[in-house]
């Protein structure tokens, strides 16, 4: 995935940068499954590498696919910011809880209590489905405003002279969990 | 282990920093969005990670199994995943406008014309 993004980085063309990202969002859903988040990963594939790319070539198909950048600026101050972020933010990874540790902290708050008491309390099998649509519902109402928003922006910009981008904002609203 | 246990961590922050670099230095709109979804998918990974536990499954009921990984971060993910579509729609929407608006989609281009605006 690193190379991925590195050639993310280097590639200019606007195509080429869209279907990288593409497959990068497939190849974080493979690792979501390796780390048991299953319905994390169906809905990284449908949307994240799917949806995504779709809106993506809509919005080069609207602008024309443009040329490629002017020049290929790599200027070394953001180059120069981003490594001491990733520098200073490893050196405070020391403390953090490792990988598959069961003792971590995030393991030991509310998950525990889903996990013994979903079932009997909601009644459905799947964990994730109980936690958001009933423990946590106020977030997924939230999540929903925003994706209304967004649709209603999205309209409010473009909604009077073409109508593509209008029809793929309909689609993610539609497959959204 | 000790210091093994740590790699998820390593490779979330490279892919952020790169993410990061890409919004910061890149001058195309169209790319920048997309170096925001790198950006947010490191995100991601970073909290799936922390939601893993040894031996655990996933999260779903079965009668013979008592170890399963951390549902709540997965919730909080599906959620961010499908929000940060919705950011990424409303941001191409601005994009093609400014298109429209400028006829470029570089930063420097769109500088030079406004420069020119009295």
């Amino acid at each position: 995935m690193v190379v991925m993004a590195v050639a993310f980085i280097l590639v200019r063309d606007l195509f080429a940068v869209i279907m990288l990202s593409g497959i990068f969002s497939l190849t974080a859903a493979a690792l979501y499954v390796l780390m048991d988040a299953v319905d994390v990963a169906f809905t990284e594939a449908a949307v994240g590498a799917g949806i995504a790319t779709v809106l993506g070539l809509a919005t080069l198909g609207l602008i024309g696919a443009p040329a490629e950048k002017v020049a290929g600026r790599h200027p070394l101050g953001p180059l120069l910011l981003a490594v001491v972020t990733g520098v200073a933010l490893i050196a405070s990874t020391w403390n953090l809880p490792r990988y598959g540790d069961p003792a971590a902290p995030i393991n030991r708050h509310v998950a525990p209590y889903y996990i013994t008491e979903s079932g009997r309390e909601i009644g459905v099998p799947n964990i994730v489905t109980s936690v958001l649509s009933s423990y946590r519902g106020f977030d997924t109402l939230g999540e929903t405003t925003v994706i209304f928003t967004a649709a209603a922006g999205v309209l409010a910009l473009l909604g009077r002279r073409r109508r593509r981008p209008t029809a793929d904002q309909a689609a993610t609203d539609e497959r959204q969990p | 282990m000790s210091v093994l246990g740590l790699f998820n961590y390593w490779i979330v922050i490279v892919l952020m920093m790169l993410g990061f670099y890409v919004v910061i230095a890149q001058g195309n709109l169209v790319k920048k969005i997309f170096g925001l979804n790198i950006f947010q998918v490191s995100v991601f990974l970073l909290y799936i990670s922390m939601a893993k536990v040894d031996g655990g499954t996933a999260p779903i009921l079965a009668p013979h199994i008592s170890l399963y990984s951390n549902p709540l971060p997965h919730v909080l993910i599906l959620t961010a995943i499908v929000v940060g579509v919705a950011t990424m729609a409303l941001g191409l929407a601005l994009v093609v406008r400014i298109k429209r608006a400028y006829g470029t989609i570089e930063e420097d281009e769109i500088a030079a014309i406004e420069g020119e605006l009295p």
